[in-house]
């Protein structure tokens, strides 16, 4: 049975903008991002909205829905009241180029610092061997949609600004995991995620693993690992002796 | 509308929401509970390390053990050692509690909590801190955190210390309730300290090879197993130790005396 929901919608342009109210129909089995398609076709027509897949895979309808960051395709209306009013805004960390449309190139510049995969030398194309158990790990994070929802709640740049320059990101941080934990990658990049990419700002505080889509450990898996990985690198002189006296490898 | 060129000053601004969070569901009530638990924990631990009943014999109080004092009972002393001599006065639990303490102040997961409920820093996903500046783990004291690996060492040593205990009263006093609560306890504090995330990288998380390490591997996988639930082992292992130490020195003052105590 269909009925009609109150939406409030953030529009305007750049750091200027107003929520608006709108009385929206809403149907059984919808999502958020179809109630703001039906808001476009009927009532907001310059309403703008990024979206692709309308699956949960393309990470584009990213939005924060009654002030929790999520997918507007995986946000069903079911969950829910029907008097409830549900407040959409864009997400909060980017700068917004229209209504709930952000530009997240800030991400693609993190991306764009970290070095690529570097194998050895002496291994070519074609060479790698690897058994399951020691690439299964890093596979978890080749989950990722790349939705910025996780960049977005992590509130070292979310409520700080200033510290963007600094810290590349739960995702960016999760990539340089993945490829410190290849067993093919010979780049040193424990010294880079502490000192360039601003491993120690995070405070652990699991934000986003809580918003991930994919339900990546992001935190466990990759962030505290990293962490470990670095402590080995910088701060535990033990490892840093066993590593001199038994020319130890990983 | 006004529209805006992509160079404009405005273009690159964050929508100005005035409001700290638009969340609508209850999203204090975590941080909350969190605060009250390790508040309650605090002041119960500030409590017992100045109360001197301790041992209820084969029952020693987990904030007591191992008891290295000269001012220990005969029987209380870990393995009849007393290494500090007579001029250490003090309560005997203040030797040793940094160590646990240490552990579970320096644990990812603790970190995560006390952050949230007591920093602020933030209290809730998606809701905006308090404080003007963040500079997170990157400069003391916070980057002291980095030193966790070996409060887990010593954490290791008293979780095996309390495991003996439970089993010296097994072997002693098998009926008593006080055995298992002891049992109980030790088995909790063993699942926490193991599930450890600086355990999980001593075991093979450092290593990048896998396949070539089958036993090492095989121990990461059973530490990860634990590692999943580390939140509640370490609120299970938290109000379990409490408990257990309160047990003991209720039946050490004489409160609890029934016949299975």
């Amino acid at each position: 049975m269909g009925y009609k929901a109150k939406f409030r919608v953030w529009r305007g342009e750049g750091g200027e903008g107003r929520l608006e109210d709108f009385t929206v129909e809403v149907n059984e089995g919808e999502v958020v991002l179809d109630v703001i398609h039906r808001l476009q076709a009927t009532q907001a027509p310059d309403l703008a909205v990024r979206w692709n897949c309308k699956a949960g895979k393309c990470g584009s309808c990213s939005m924060e829905i009654n002030g929790k960051p999520r997918l507007g395709c995986m946000t069903r209306m079911s969950t829910f009241d029907e008097d409830e009013t549900i407040t959409v805004t864009p997400l909060r960390t980017f700068p917004v180029i229209k209504d709930l449309v952000t530009d997240v190139s800030f991400n693609y510049r993190k991306a764009r610092e970290i070095p690529s995969f570097t194998p050895p030398a002496d291994v070519k194309p074609g060479e790698y061997r690897m058994q399951q158990v020691d690439v299964e790990r890093s596979q978890e994070f080749r989950k990722c949609i790349e939705c910025f929802l996780c960049q977005n709640v992590c509130h070292v740049i979310r409520d700080h600004e200033e510290n963007k320059p600094n810290f590349a990101g739960p995702r960016y941080l999760m990539r340089i995991a993945e490829l410190d934990m290849h067993p093919y990658d010979v780049a040193d990049r424990k010294e880079l995620a502490q000192e360039v990419h601003g491993l120690g700002y995070c405070n652990i505080t699991k934000c986003c693993t809580e918003v991930c889509p994919e339900h990546i450990k992001i935190t466990d898996n990759a962030l505290i690992p990293m962490k470990e990985r670095v402590v080995d690198k910088k701060y535990d002189p033990l490892v840093w002796l066993g590593s001199k006296i038994f020319k130890r490898q990983r | 509308m006004t529209q805006t060129t992509a160079e404009s000053a405005t273009r690159k601004q964050r929508a100005q929401i005035r409001v700290r969070t638009l969340r609508t569901d209850r999203w204090w009530l975590a941080p909350a509970f969190t605060f009250a638990g390790l508040l309650l924990f605090l002041i119960y631990g500030f409590w017992a390390i100045f109360d001197k009943t301790y041992f209820a014999d084969p029952y020693i109080a987990p904030f007591t053990s191992p008891c290295l004092a000269t001012s220990c009972p005969e029987g209380a002393r870990f393995l009849g050692l007393a290494p500090f001599g007579d001029w250490y006065t003090l309560p005997p639990g203040i030797l040793i509690l940094g160590l646990p303490g240490g552990f579970r102040l320096t644990c990812y997961y603790y970190r995560k909590a006390y952050y949230r409920s007591f920093w602020l820093s933030p209290p809730a996903c998606a809701v905006a801190e308090p404080h003007g500046r963040y500079t997170g783990e990157t400069r003391l004291p916070l980057i002291l955190q980095n030193i966790h690996r070996y409060f887990f060492y010593f954490a290791v040593i008293v979780g095996l210390i309390l495991t003996y205990d439970a089993v010296l009263a097994l072997v002693h006093k098998p009926a008593g309730l006080g055995t298992w609560i002891l049992v109980v306890n030790a088995a909790l504090i063993l699942c926490y300290t193991f599930g450890c995330h600086s355990c999980r990288h001593i075991t093979a998380g450092r290593l990048n090879h896998f396949s070539k390490h089958p036993l090492r591997y095989r121990w990461w996988t059973l530490v990860s197993r634990l590692n999943a639930r580390h939140q509640q082992f370490a609120w299970a292992s938290l109000f379990s130790v409490m408990i257990a130490d309160l047990y003991v020195r209720l039946v050490a003052k004489g409160v609890i005396n029934f016949p299975f105590a």
